[in-house]
């Protein structure tokens, strides 16, 4: 029976009531009173150099309150990278300026080059129609390998080139590597493509500033599933105003997958605005915008080669990667094709040398940065599809020789600087195999061979470092921020608990999950509990919601606050039951006297606190408040082994996802329905950057998969009921839930077992020249495979 | 401007409108229904879905003048009298059929209509049903699990939550 409260309980989701009622308050659902509107007219062209914008007839159009342009944003900070990425040659990345509106030139479709601030959004819009930009269009770089020869025209005229950098890792193998390959029995390589993804969340982005001029007090409102970090960038590096006159509020948020993460132009643009014009401003982004101003995810082109021994281990890897950065950086962006990438390519196995380079490298299309999994996805699609290819050409079971290979003792220190703290690879496969019925599977493809369909098997695993991240291990790495987070947990007079936290939900369900956790240690009903998230004002100085960390580094924080609040508590107890506070046990919600009948109720403790007449004031502090940072000391590694049956119709090329199954090891897990919703939702976007989605620029630098209509979103019917199973669990060494993260595993584990299973369905029907299809396998690319 | 009038949720409701106001942006704007959400410009995603003369439509697809007259429902309509969740919403809960939210007000309304037509829909049925609705964030599992859930089907055989 599962338990029916506290960790481990399929607890049912409290936010849901409001979501649910048409009650939940997103960013767009607010507004300030006396509050205009903005309208940000953006670069039609990729590249271009800014000769004039004319504002003069928009001035006097209906309800225009004022109309920005890069030039007011001379001395005005531009948006910071947070990463700083160091090249094989000991040099600092090339990092342009990344103005809040467009200087000079214009570097992708899309980039901001006025703001017109008006009573309503229509008049805004209209407005803006009214303003003439004059550009001398420039030829523009759209393709990774074109941008970097000699005489590529340049996205930013300061820098030496269009590298942002190249980077290689580890530096110091590079020559052991390549003897490696020299020594090898059998080499397998493969070129593939990861191609560029749009997050999507299904909530646009959107911001609100407000000013207050009487205390000069500035508030923005944002999408954001970080809110500390945006009052520290935005306030430290672009505006210039001091914490305390800065809060950010990230209301209910409607889906990030990373892209909202990062500091963006038009949140920055309405504060500022804000305080110029002493009344607030409000953006609501289109979807058309979003397509065309929310940072993009993966877009890598990449050689991976595996070398192997005469009894088929792994003895060497190596990469070279091409990653595309955009036209700016994006907040983190030079991170994620290289510390959450490199790392991560050893993967499950007993690899002993790695060589991973990187070349980052600007283009005029928008920024890339972390979409879910970043970096991740990139390391596992590669390494998962070359040893499936290996296995082909060695003539070997694609399982056997990746259990040959599994990483079998911990912890593990792997040649690419990390260290594994636990696992059971071999345990995770044993759970996929029974799980997905893999012994039945000739029988399938043969009722499938009957209708005329090729059905094939992918398989594959995947590890991924969660939980970032040891701030002094990130910080030597180039980062510019701490990555900890904090919790304070505020306990009541009558009992009833607020716990602040520095985690954002925006689907994961915190609200339910966190309080799981705190209602267990505690033994009190998880509705005395609630969460308070999302707001600068109220929450201490955590880090936000992204890389599977909020359960591993706030949740752990909220632990260590948790551990204070018990501590005094049982010093209070003590007290008023005149008992040694070492005899002092909680249990259920009571303080007991060991080995006696007399006890407390954790009511008369928490009252006691606040109403300290009978209270030990000389040797404690009234209340029971505390709060706790919480640093990890290593990254978590959640595990698996994923599944995936395929059937392709021939004759057209489509191909139909018949089942997949995820086998997950996420060390202990607070609430199994949450956990298995993280794992659908991370499936079904992985199933369509195998399936249906892709992000097309033509030559010319326009997005050519700028809607709905064009970017191939999955549907309900692309997809089956998947069957995920997480009973595997190897808990984390080193933090005090034994908790790893779950909110990345589908979307990085499942597009290599989609790609493996196509191509096993294809050789199943005599197309044996088929090695690889870049994802989308659309039915186009799939047919011209097979008759190619 | 004009003034519509139309029955909201149950109630009379009227305000001034210009021709290219969107019922969508009436609904949010005039009456403060911002149960329903605006997630894409191109009539693709369905979190505007809300019932007219109780039909599902997409409401950024609709002029607020061409609703007058008309009776529209909305998310915010849907619970039982006395507050508590209807059969659909309550399935959607018990099976965490949403995630972030954003998608779940027009999922809700499309299943709402979908239920009405065709009281035990298949799973390729309730599928094809929500082909314009788009949820990014529970790789729709649970939402059809919960429509079948919510049409009083057996759903206890279907992957584990």
């Amino acid at each position: 029976m599962p338990k029916d409260s506290g960790i481990g309980a399929p607890s049912k989701r409290r936010e849901d009531v409001r979501f649910l009622t048409g009650t939940g308050q997103y960013t767009d659902d607010i507004n300030v009173n006396g509050q205009a509107y903005v309208y940000f007219l953006r670069s039609t062209v990729a590249h271009g150099k800014l000769k004039s914008v004319d504002t003069s007839a928009a001035e006097g159009m209906p309800g225009v309150v004022r109309i920005f342009t890069g030039a007011d944003f001379e001395g005005v900070g531009g948006l910071p990278c947070g990463w700083q990425v160091t090249d094989r040659h000991g040099e600092p990345m090339q990092e342009p300026a990344h103005p809040v509106l467009a200087q000079g030139k214009v570097r992708h479709v899309g980039d901001p080059i006025a703001a017109v601030i008006a009573d309503s959004a229509a008049e805004a819009r209209d407005a803006a129609e009214a303003i003439n930009v004059e550009i001398d269009e420039l030829p523009a770089v759209i393709d990774m390998k074109e941008a970097v020869k000699d005489g590529a025209p340049k996205v930013h005229d300061d820098l030496t080139s269009n590298l942002c950098y190249d980077w290689g890792f580890v530096e110091e193998n590079k020559a052991a590597v390549d003897e490696a390959f020299a020594n090898a029995a059998h080499v397998t390589s493969l070129e593939l493509v990861n191609q560029r993804l749009v997050a999507n969340p299904m909530e646009p982005r959107v911001a609100i500033g407000d000013y207050n001029r009487a205390n000069d007090e500035s508030t923005l409102y944002t999408t954001s599933q970080n809110p500390h970090v945006i009052r520290l960038l935005m306030g430290a590096f672009v505006l210039g105003i001091p914490e305390h006159k800065l809060r950010v509020v990230a209301p209910d948020v409607g889906g990030g997958f990373g892209t909202k993460i990062f500091h963006y132009a038009e949140e920055a643009f309405c504060t500022f605005a804000a305080r110029q014009i002493n009344r607030a401003v409000k953006w609501t982004s289109s979807r058309s915008e979003s397509f065309i101003s929310d940072a993009q995810g993966r877009d890598h082109v990449t050689k991976i080669e595996l070398a192997l021994d005469a009894d088929n281990n792994f003895t060497a890897i190596r990469t070279d990667t091409y990653a595309n950065m955009g036209a700016y950086l994006s907040t983190f962006a030079p991170s994620v094709p290289t510390w959450l990438h490199g790392t991560l390519m050893a993967g499950n196995y007993r690899t002993p040398l790695v060589y991973v380079n990187v070349k980052a490298v600007f283009t005029n299309t928008v920024a890339v940065d972390a979409y879910r999994g970043a970096g991740r996805p990139e390391a596992t699609y590669q390494l998962e599809r070359v040893i499936d290819k290996a296995a082909r050409e060695l003539g070997v079971d694609p399982i056997a020789l990746r259990r040959q290979n599994f990483i079998s003792e911990f912890p593990y220190a792997t040649p690419v600087a990390v260290e594994y703290d636990t696992g059971d690879y071999v345990a995770t496969m044993d759970k996929l195999e029974e799980i997905a019925d893999l012994s039945g599977f000739e029988a399938r493809r043969k009722a499938s061979e009957a209708k005329g369909k090729l059905r094939g098997l992918g398989v594959n695993c995947y590890i991924e470092a969660c939980g970032i991240a040891p701030s002094n291990l990130v910080g030597q790495l180039g980062a510019r921020a701490g990555l900890y987070d904090a919790a304070t947990v505020r306990v009541n007079a009558t009992g009833s608990i607020s716990v602040m936290v520095g985690a954002h939900s925006h689907g994961q369900g915190h609200e339910t999950a966190f309080p799981q956790v705190v209602a267990e240690m505690l033994g009190i009903d998880e509705g005395m509990i609630d969460i308070v998230h999302g707001d600068s004002s109220k929450i201490p100085f955590g880090m936000g919601t992204y890389g599977s960390r909020s359960i591993a580094v706030c949740g752990s924080a909220m632990v260590r606050a948790t551990e204070k609040i018990i501590n005094k508590a049982k010093k209070i107890a003590s007290h008023l039951l005149e008992a040694s506070e070492a005899d002092i046990e909680l249990k259920d919600g009571q303080f007991n006297v060991v080995g006696t009948d007399k006890s407390c109720a954790w009511g008369d403790v928490t009252l006691a606190a606040y109403v300290p007449h009978n209270y030990p004031l000389e040797d404690i502090e009234p209340g029971l408040e505390e709060t706790a940072f919480y640093d990890p000391s290593n990254f978590t590694y959640p595990s698996g082994a994923y599944a995936c049956e395929v059937e392709v119709d021939p004759e057209t090329g489509k191909v139909t996802i018949e089942s997949f199954s995820a086998a997950d090891d996420f060390g202990n897990v607070i609430n199994p329905m949450i956990v298995s919703g993280q794992v659908h939702g991370g499936i079904g976007q992985g199933i369509g950057q195998a399936l249906l989605e892709n992000t097309v620029y033509d030559e010319n630098g326009q997005l050519v998969s700028g809607s709905y209509m064009d970017y191939a979103m999955p549907r309900a019917s692309d997809v089956p009921f998947f069957t995920v199973d997480h009973s595997c669990q190897t808990p984390c060494t080193h933090n005090p839930l034994g908790v790893k993260g779950c909110g990345e595993a589908g979307a990085i584990g499942s597009p290599p077992s989609v790609i493996n299973a196509v191509i096993d369905a294809l050789h199943s029907g005599g197309h044996t020249h088929v090695d690889h299809i870049d994802m989308p396998v659309s039915p186009s690319r799939v047919w011209s495979a097979i008759n190619g | 401007m004009t003034t519509v009038t139309m029955t909201v949720n149950g109630k009379s409701a009227s305000g001034e409108v210009e021709g290219r106001t969107l019922l969508v942006d009436f609904l949010r704007n005039e009456l403060n229904l911002t149960g329903t959400h605006v997630g894409c410009d191109t009539s693709q995603c369905g979190a505007c879905t809300v019932h007219v003369n109780g039909k599902a439509i997409k409401s950024c697809t609709m002029f607020a003048s061409d609703a007058d007259g008309a009776t529209v429902d909305t998310i915010e309509g849907q619970a039982n009298a006395d507050g508590s969740l209807n059969t659909i919403q309550q399935a959607f809960q018990d099976h965490h059929g949403l995630q972030c939210g954003f998608c779940t007000p027009g999922m809700v309304m499309a299943a709402a209509e979908l239920l009405k037509k065709n009281p035990k829909p298949t799973e390729t049925e309730i599928r094809d049903h929500l082909e314009g609705n788009i949820c990014r964030c529970t790789g729709y599992h649970n939402i059809v699990k919960s429509i079948m859930a919510a049409s009083g089907q057996d759903v206890s055989a279907i992957a584990a939550e």
